[in-house]
């Protein structure tokens, strides 16, 4: 079991959910998230001042996986979320303990599925 | 005619009706025509402030039982009754006091429905201020928006309005000119001031204090409703300059001072036939300081206490960095600042055309007309600006593009050509950014809507402009000033009351000069017969003035009122937003902060 988290522009949200949904990955959770890379910000001005601005939005997806799916999970990241450009984002695979459904208190891998 | 109508149901007989109705007819006409004659007589020209009418004369007397300041005007009215007396029989009186009366209700609805209009400026000026301000305190820039208007109201209330418009009555006023909204507004007939070398010099009034028993009528009413509101729009704009940073008891404070004393002093100056009103009769400048709508007493005297108040209370918390430079410090919704402008926009047209306090003068639609006009090459014209000073139409300078524009044009709405309202909302529109980025950077003043840049520096463009661009078409006799042209050559006459000048007035209309109204500077540029540099004079004079006076009188008020309670809140409060300290209740709950909203 493993856990995927990956930053992608916001933009790319929809264009990633179609490639997951294509490789069967259903169960997704995302949030908003500000954070900045590579990028350094950007500039922007308010009623005449400059500010740089370093945090940009970002959107911030969260997805458990059995072993079998790491790789599809993150072909699909990389199919919808790349650009080419600075800023595209960025994918963490780490190790997943243990996964709990509380409705039924199923465990591991059926509680993944 | 109803009345009429209804008599005439009871007959049967056709004939005998037909003749009756054409009877009457010829009747209404030959009346018509005696009260025109009369008319003509008091007014002389068409330029004329055209409340003037003879019917308003004799209902309003009989009405209140005072009599007129004006003795002359009694003595044409009583003329046209005669005239009328002699063609008509007795009937003639009923129909007199019937339209004399219709005339002072038009005035009165359209007076009440401007000043409607202007109430409902306070919903612009609290979404403009809350939209250019952090969501963290979004609560509290509203509350003070919304606690102004009671606030301000009470003051008024009290003492603002008497010392404003204590001596209305006693104003110097056009000879023939009857006041709109009808006579009883002569209760307000004490003015204080100083007698020095033989020259009066008003400085405020005296009666009207709390409204009490003995300025109870419909005029002065009216008065007070569409004046209150005035104050309001004045009281208003500092709490835009000072917000996010104001603790709120030392606001309150200041909701009640503003009504009460700095805004009705100066207001009594100009308005109320005060010594900058005089400044034509005793000093020879121009028809006195003239402003239609409030460029100088409402604007700049609310800009020039949000200008020291926003030097009192010092920048916000991280809004300049060590090195001096500033920070910007985003607005949490660009829409509520774009509607709360429309808000403006709109109430403006009462603000502007309301201020003839007469719907039957027909000026309202020039007004109206040149106040759209401004506002439109105001944002035209701050639009370019941008583009060439940042790079992009920033939407919240946009917005104060427009209202630049409304400022600037409010004094001289009435006597201007559209071309001239053009130029002086273009340049309003120009100013009003470099303003902005004048504050923001070289002295460094945090006035987080730009209140400063739009009320204060257009409120003084807009009574600059009177002086030059005026091109004489309007306010004839203003403030008491006949300015009486003829063949190149302008002289002036003052009308003291006496029946020598009256007669002196219409022997000259009847040798042909013409009496001009309101002359500026470059009048000739716009159609007026001269150029009248002295009207420029006493635009300076009155500008000035509200600049010192205002600005001297605020400084002192915030130091003292420093003492009874603290100004600013203390630091950690400032950082969490002054909603829940200052309020108790956040605008929006489920708001969260980020780093734009606390720049350090």
């Amino acid at each position: 079991m493993k856990i995927v988290v990956a930053y992608i522009q916001p933009q790319r949200l929809q264009a990633v959910k179609k490639e997951l949904f294509l490789r069967q990955v259903y169960k997704i959770s995302v949030s908003n998230a500000v954070g900045c890379g590579q990028q350094k910000g950007y500039t922007e001005t308010y009623r005449g001042t400059i500010s740089e601005v370093n945090l940009r939005p970002k959107m911030r997806l969260e997805i458990a996986v059995n072993d079998n799916f790491v790789a599809p999970t993150i072909e699909a990241i990389i199919t919808g979320a790349r650009t080419g450009k600075i800023g595209d984002g960025k994918i963490f695979v780490t190790n997943l303990e243990e996964c709990i459904r509380i409705r039924t208190g199923e465990t591991g891998s059926e509680a993944i599925g | 005619m109803a009345t009429k109508d209804m008599n005439l149901k009871g007959t049967t007989h056709v004939n005998i009706r037909k003749t009756r109705q054409m009877r009457a007819t010829a009747r209404y006409l030959s009346i018509a025509a005696a009260l025109l004659l009369a008319s003509v007589g008091v007014q002389g020209s068409e330029s004329a402030t055209s409340s003037t009418s003879p019917a308003t004369v004799v209902q309003e007397t009989q009405a209140t039982g005072s009599a007129t300041e004006n003795n002359a005007a009694v003595a044409d009215a009583d003329a046209a009754i005669g005239l009328a007396n002699k063609t008509t029989g007795s009937e003639v009186s009923e129909l007199v006091r019937e339209v004399a009366h219709n005339r002072i209700s038009i005035n009165i609805v359209w007076t009440l429905l401007a000043g409607f209009l202007v109430m409902f400026m306070q919903a612009g000026f609290a979404l403009i201020e809350t939209g250019m301000c952090r969501a963290k305190n979004a609560a509290h820039v509203m509350a003070m928006n919304f606690l102004i208007y009671p606030l301000g109201m009470l003051g008024f209330w009290i003492c603002g309005f008497a010392i404003m418009f204590g001596g209305y009555g006693s104003n110097p006023s056009p000879i023939g000119w009857q006041p709109p909204l009808g006579h009883s507004l002569a209760l307000l007939n004490s003015e204080h001031g100083i007698h020095l070398g033989g020259k009066f010099f008003g400085l405020c009034g005296g009666t009207g204090f709390f409204l009490n028993p003995a300025v109870f009528s419909t005029a002065v009413f009216c008065f007070f409703l569409f004046q209150m509101v005035f104050m309001d729009t004045a009281a208003t704009i500092p709490t835009g300059a000072m917000s996010e940073r104001w603790r709120f008891k030392n606001f309150i404070l200041y909701g009640f001072w503003i009504g009460m004393l700095p805004y009705a002093l100066f207001g009594n100056w100009v308005w109320g036939g005060g010594w900058l009103a005089r400044l034509g009769e005793n000093f020879g400048l121009g028809h006195g300081h003239v402003d239609f709508a409030g460029s100088s007493v409402v604007h700049l005297c609310g800009g020039m206490i949000a200008l020291v108040g926003a030097c009192v209370l010092g920048p916000r918390y991280g809004k300049y960095a060590p090195d001096g430079s500033p920070r910007p410090i985003p607005g949490h919704n660009v829409v509520y600042v774009i509607l709360g402008t429309f808000i403006l926009a709109f109430g403006w047209f009462g603000f502007n055309s309301g201020s003839s306090l007469s719907g039957t003068e027909h000026r309202i639609a020039i007004v109206a007309v040149n106040t759209m006009l401004a506002s439109a090459a105001a944002t035209f014209a701050s639009c370019l600006v941008l583009y060439w000073k940042i790079g992009r139409p920033e939407p919240s300078l946009l917005c104060n593009g427009m209202l630049a524009g409304l400022v600037a044009i409010t004094a001289p709405c009435a006597f201007v050509t559209p071309a001239a309202a053009i130029v002086i909302g273009a340049v309003a529109g120009t100013i009003v950014i470099m303003s902005v980025l004048l504050f923001d950077t070289k002295f460094r003043i945090d006035d987080p809507v730009g209140a400063i840049s739009v009320h204060a520096v257009n409120g003084a463009w807009g009574a600059l402009s009177v002086g030059l661009f005026a091109n004489g078409s309007f306010g004839a006799g203003w403030n008491g000033v006949h300015k009486l042209f003829k063949d190149g050559v302008v002289q002036t006459l003052f009308n003291d009351g006496t029946v020598a000048t009256i007669a002196k007035y219409k022997a000259l209309l009847a040798a042909g000069w013409h009496d001009e109204g309101i002359t500026g500077a470059f009048g000739k540029l716009f159609g007026a017969h001269f150029n009248d540099w002295s009207q420029l004079g006493a635009q300076l004079t009155g500008t000035l003035t509200c600049i010192i006076f205002v600005g001297t009188f605020a400084l002192l008020w915030f130091k003292l009122s420093k003492l009874i309670v603290p100004m600013r809140p203390n630091v950690e409060e400032e950082l969490q937003g002054l909603d829940i300290p200052e309020m108790g209740a956040e605008a929006y709950p489920d708001y969260q902060l980020t780093d734009k909203s606390s720049p350090l």
